[in-house]
């Protein structure tokens, strides 16, 4: 059966990342179009028109929107390598902390990103609290999903990258080995995971985009 | 089923801890329901959900559910047997899970604006919780549930938001049914579900705990 996958993403964007690997990981065929967020294609405000955004997947025609609602539609119609654990407690775990890293990490994060050097110590705390939540969550695990990787690994994916690219641009370390094992435990094999690491989206252009938005942040925070 | 233990932390007025007794009674679950005071959080409470210290939580033979929507999902996918929320094709289910996560990104957000503002911020806020209303009244169409036929889990995501449309008229001096008549003849249409008219909270009961948080916050 010729099956017809397109997957809208932008070169950078983490949440797009999440099914690149996904459908990767599955092996699937899909073909790719890369938006240009400042100049929307048709294509996407039709596939998208609530929210306007990437990732959409469109599968025969029909597309579904949202990262991780793309992630489980994904690992329900391609049901090898499965992706999400099959216990429903456990299933309702992984998506409580893809939901903990999007919403309340992601923000403490980029809170910390976007500080003044003033305001740094005070964002850091909510950051850090957030961390060692997380790392508790790998205890005993080499990924989240345990020995391979899973949704929540994929999830929590854009933090792997975004980590040292935080850290080269405010020359700090966030995520310290000595302070969270654990977690620059993960970084170190998600990051070179096959499948994974013939994803990441190229580092000096990544380092360059993030740089130019935290100086517009600044720019915009600091009193004329 | 024999030595099941269901435990339901709840707060009344809460929208989310309704969505989660409206599912446990579409699937006839027998429960414990324990009502948590916010305002001095039980040692249960902070033991089952040290990361956000919220209700609802479902506590099942022990072990903790946490988030509204994850709990429906959880309780749709143990009780499976009867009056599934979810559809079975992986497509709509996920076009309803798109609409769940929709309204928990959308809506609250004004809701709470008509209460907790006045003036101009109230305004704009009535204006985006009528215009995101709309959008749901577009998805919704002519179909009697959001689910089509049957009751699911964007119409458990969105009900108990009905049970707050008297404190939000009051407070922001509107009537909701006129700008979104088809959305609320849909909540009047749940609302004959039992499961729905039994775990919504009453209308005015709400509005007190609105003018209770409106004095506690200091808002006029």
């Amino acid at each position: 059966m010729a099956e017809e996958v397109k997957l809208f993403r932008t070169w950078s964007s983490g949440y797009a990342l999440r099914i690149v690997w996904a459908l990767k990981l599955k092996g699937i065929e899909y073909e790719t179009i890369f938006e240009d967020l400042t100049n929307k294609s048709p294509s996407l405000l039709q596939y998208n028109p609530i929210h306007g955004k990437v990732p959409v997947l469109v599968h025969d025609g029909k597309p579904v929107c949202e990262s991780l609602v793309i992630l489980e539609y994904v690992d329900e119609t391609w049901k090898h390598n499965p992706l999400l654990p099959q216990d429903p407690y456990e299933k309702s775990m992984a998506r409580f902390w893809a939901n903990f890293g999007d919403d309340k990490l992601m923000k403490s994060i980029w809170q910390l990103f976007i500080a003044r050097e003033k305001d740094q110590d005070v964002a850091a705390v909510e950051a850090l609290e957030n961390l060692k939540l997380v790392e508790e969550q790998l205890k005993g695990k080499k990924f989240f999903h345990g020995e391979t990787i899973g949704y929540l690994d994929l999830a929590f994916g854009w933090f792997a990258d975004f980590v040292s690219i935080l850290e080269e641009i405010m020359s700090l370390k966030l995520v310290d080995g000595e302070r969270f094992p654990h977690l620059s435990s993960w970084i170190q094999h998600f990051m070179d995971a096959p499948v994974i690491r013939d994803c990441w989206p190229p580092r000096d252009k990544m380092i360059i985009k993030y740089q130019v938005m935290r100086e517009k942040y600044l720019a915009a925070a600091t009193p004329k | 089923m024999a030595g099941e233990e269901v435990i339901l932390l709840s707060v009344y007025p809460s929208m989310f801890s309704m969505r989660v007794r409206i599912a446990l009674a579409e699937k006839g679950v027998k429960y414990e329901l324990k009502e948590e005071d916010l305002t001095n959080k039980s040692l249960l409470l902070l033991e089952m959900n040290p990361v956000h210290k919220k209700v609802p939580v479902l506590i099942h033979n022990g072990k903790p559910i946490l988030e509204s929507l994850i709990i429906v999902q959880y309780i749709d996918e143990v009780w499976h047997d009867k009056n599934p929320l979810e559809p079975s094709d992986p497509y709509e289910r996920a076009q309803a899970r798109f609409w769940a996560d929709f309204i928990d990104k959308k809506v609250f957000d004004p809701a709470r604006g008509i209460w907790a503002t006045k003036g101009e911020e109230q305004e704009a806020a009535k204006k985006e919780f009528i215009e995101i209303l709309k959008i749901l009244e577009g998805e919704l169409g002519e179909k009697p549930y959001f689910g089509g036929e049957t009751f699911g889990l964007v119409d458990v995501a969105l009900i108990p938001l009905y049970s707050w449309f008297y404190a939000f008229e009051t407070c922001g001096n509107f009537k909701i049914e006129s700008q979104c008549p088809k959305l609320v003849a849909w909540a009047k249409f749940c609302m004959q579900r039992e499961s729905v008219s039994q775990s919504l909270s009453d209308p005015h009961s709400v509005y007190d705990t609105v003018l209770f948080l409106k004095k506690m916050f200091g808002i006029e």
